[in-house]
C-alpha cells in the first residue's frame, strides 16, 4: 500500500509539473467538439441529440494523447528500468500510474462538459450523477489504456499501436458511458441509467483486474 | 499439434479439410433442400454457421495459448499463438464478409448493428491491432509476452462488447444449433464444420513452423553462422 501511495504521488508530481500538456490535451478535446458540430451542421436538434457521443469521442481520442503521454516521461533517461530496480511490485507502479491517469481523464472530461452545454445546449442538473459515469468511464479506458501505454510506448510506431490497440477494446465503455450520458441529458423515463453505469463499473473492474495481474510481465521480460 | 507440424500430417489435415468442405459445400448446394423462406439465400449458412464456430474456436485456442506461453515461456505457444491469432482474424473476415453478403438480400442492409455482427468486426479489429504490434517490436521475447498479454485482454473483453452491444440493439436471428435446424440440413453443416476445422488445424500447424524458423532465424546467433545453428535452447528444434 505504501509503494502505490509513493507510486500515485509520483505521478501526480509528474502531471503537476507537466500542467502545461494536460490544458493542451484539454484544448485537442474542446477543438474535437467543436469540429463534430461541423459533420452534423447548425441543427440545434441534433446536435442536442448526439451531445453525448460527441463529448465521449472527444475524450476518448485526447485520452491516446494523455495515456501515450504518461508512458514517454518514463522512457526518458530509462526512468521505467530504475523504477522498476526499487523496493516496489510492478503492481504498485501499475496502480499508481493508472489512478493518476484515470484522475487526468476525468478532470478533462469534467472540463469538457461545460463546452458541450455551451455548443450543444445540453446540460443536465445531475451533475454529480454525470460526474459519477465520467469517473466509471474514464476508470475503463485508463485501466487498459495504461496496460497499451506501457507496451506502446518501446515500439515502433508509438502513435499508431495505442489507439490501433485501445478503440476496439473499449467499445463497451464508449457504448455505455454515450448511453448514460445521454440519459442524463434528454432524460431517463425508463430509469436505465443504472444498468448502463453497472456495465461501465463491471468493466471497470475486469480491466483493472487483469492490468494489475498482467503488467508485471510486460514491464519485466 | 507438436509433432504434427514436423510431419506430413499438417498438409494431411489440409487436404481432409479441402475434401470434406467439397463435400459438404456439394451437399448444402445440390442436395439439401432449399430453405422455406429464404431459399437458395440460406444456403450461405452451409459455410457461414461452420466458419463462425471455428473462427471462435481458433480465437479460443490462441487464448489458451497465451495463457501456456506466460505460465511456461517456452517459444512453442508462442509460435501457435501466432498462427492461431492470424487464423482467427481470418475467419473472423470472413464471417463478417459472409454475413454482409446473406444480409443484403435477407435484411436489405450489408451490414447492421446486432450484438453477434458488430462484436465480430471488434474482434477482427482487436486482434488485428495485436498482429500489428507484434509486426512492430523487434525483440522476440517482448513480442511474444505483449502479444500474449494482449490477446488475453482482448480475448476477456469479447462477452463484455457482446453484451453491451446486446443491450445496445438487436436484430439477429437465434443462434443456430443442431436444435433450431431442420434434420435435413444437418448433414452439410456436420461435414462443413469438420473440413473448416481440419483446414484451419492444418493451416495452422504449417504456419506454427514457419513462425518457428523465422524465430530461429532472429535469436541465433550471427557467428559463426554453420555450426552455431541450434545451440540456443530455445532456438533448438523443440521450439515448435
Amino acid at each position: 500500500m505504501t509503494a502505490f501511495l509513493t507510486a500515485l504521488q509520483k505521478d501526480f508530481l509528474l502531471q503537476w509539473r507537466g500542467r502545461g500538456q494536460i490544458v493542451a490535451i484539454f484544448a485537442f478535446g474542446a477543438a474535437t467538439l467543436l469540429l463534430f458540430s461541423f459533420a452534423i451542421g447548425p441543427d440545434s436538434v441534433a446536435l442536442r441529440q448526439h451531445a453525448a457521443g460527441f463529448l465521449w469521442l472527444g475524450l476518448l481520442l485526447a485520452s491516446t494523447l494523455s495515456l501515450a503521454e504518461s508512458f514517454e516521461r518514463e522512457m526518458e533517461e530509462q526512468a521505467l528500468e530504475g523504477l522498476l530496480l526499487l523496493p516496489a511490485s510492478a503492481r504498485a507502479l501499475y496502480y499508481g500510474k493508472a489512478v493518476a491517469n484515470c484522475a487526468q481523464l476525468a478532470m478533462i472530461g469534467a472540463a469538457l462538459v461545460p463546452v458541450m452545454v455551451v455548443l450543444y445546449d445540453a446540460g443536465t442538473i445531475r451533475l454529480l450523477s454525470l460526474l459519477g459515469v465520467i469517473v466509471l468511464g474514464t476508470a475503463g479506458l485508463s485501466a487498459p489504456g495504461t496496460l497499451y501505454a506501457a507496451m506502446t510506448a518501446q515500439t515502433r510506431a508509438r502513435q499508431t499501436l495505442l489507439p490501433l490497440l485501445l478503440f476496439p477494446l473499449v467499445v463497451p465503455v464508449l457504448l455505455a458511458a454515450v448511453k448514460a450520458t445521454s440519459l442524463l441529458i434528454l432524460g431517463d423515463p425508463m430509469e436505465q441509467l443504472r444498468p448502463w453505469a453497472s456495465l461501465l463499473g463491471a468493466f471497470a473492474v475486469v480491466q483493472w483486474a487483469l492490468g494489475g495481474l498482467l503488467f508485471g510481465r510486460v514491464v519485466e521480460d | 499439434m507438436a509433432a504434427a507440424s514436423q510431419g506430413p500430417l499438417p498438409k494431411g489435415l489440409v487436404a481432409v479439410g479441402a475434401v470434406l468442405l467439397c463435400i459438404g459445400s456439394y451437399w448444402g448446394l445440390a442436395q439439401a433442400p432449399g430453405e422455406i423462406f429464404m431459399g437458395d439465400v440460406q444456403r450461405i449458412m452451409y459455410v457461414h454457421v461452420p466458419t463462425a464456430w471455428n473462427a471462435m474456436l481458433a480465437l479460443t485456442f490462441a487464448f489458451v495459448c497465451a495463457v501456456f506461453f506466460l505460465f511456461t515461456n517456452s517459444w512453442k505457444w508462442d509460435n501457435r499463438l501466432e498462427a492461431a491469432m492470424e487464423m482467427g482474424v481470418v475467419l473472423s473476415l470472413l464471417l463478417c464478409t459472409q454475413g454482409a453478403i446473406w444480409a443484403k438480400p435477407t435484411w436489405g442492409v450489408w451490414w447492421d448493428w446486432d450484438p453477434r455482427l458488430t462484436t465480430t468486426a471488434v474482434m477482427v479489429f482487436a486482434f488485428g491491432g495485436i498482429l500489428a504490434l507484434r509486426a512492430f517490436v523487434d525483440d522476440p521475447m517482448k513480442r511474444a509476452v505483449w502479444s500474449a498479454v494482449a490477446c488475453i485482454v482482448a480475448f476477456a473483453d469479447v462477452p463484455i462488447v457482446y453484451f453491451s452491444v446486446k443491450w445496445w440493439n438487436s436484430l439477429h436471428q437465434a443462434q443456430s444449433t443442431p436444435a433450431t435446424v431442420s434434420k435435413a440440413f444437418h448433414w452439410p453443416l456436420r461435414i462443413n464444420a469438420f473440413g473448416i476445422l481440419f483446414l484451419w488445424a492444418g493451416l495452422v500447424a504449417l504456419r506454427t513452423r514457419v513462425a518457428a524458423l523465422r524465430l530461429r532465424s532472429e535469436i541465433a546467433p550471427p557467428l559463426p553462422a554453420p555450426s552455431a545453428r541450434g545451440t540456443d535452447a530455445r532456438a533448438s528444434g523443440s521450439a515448435w
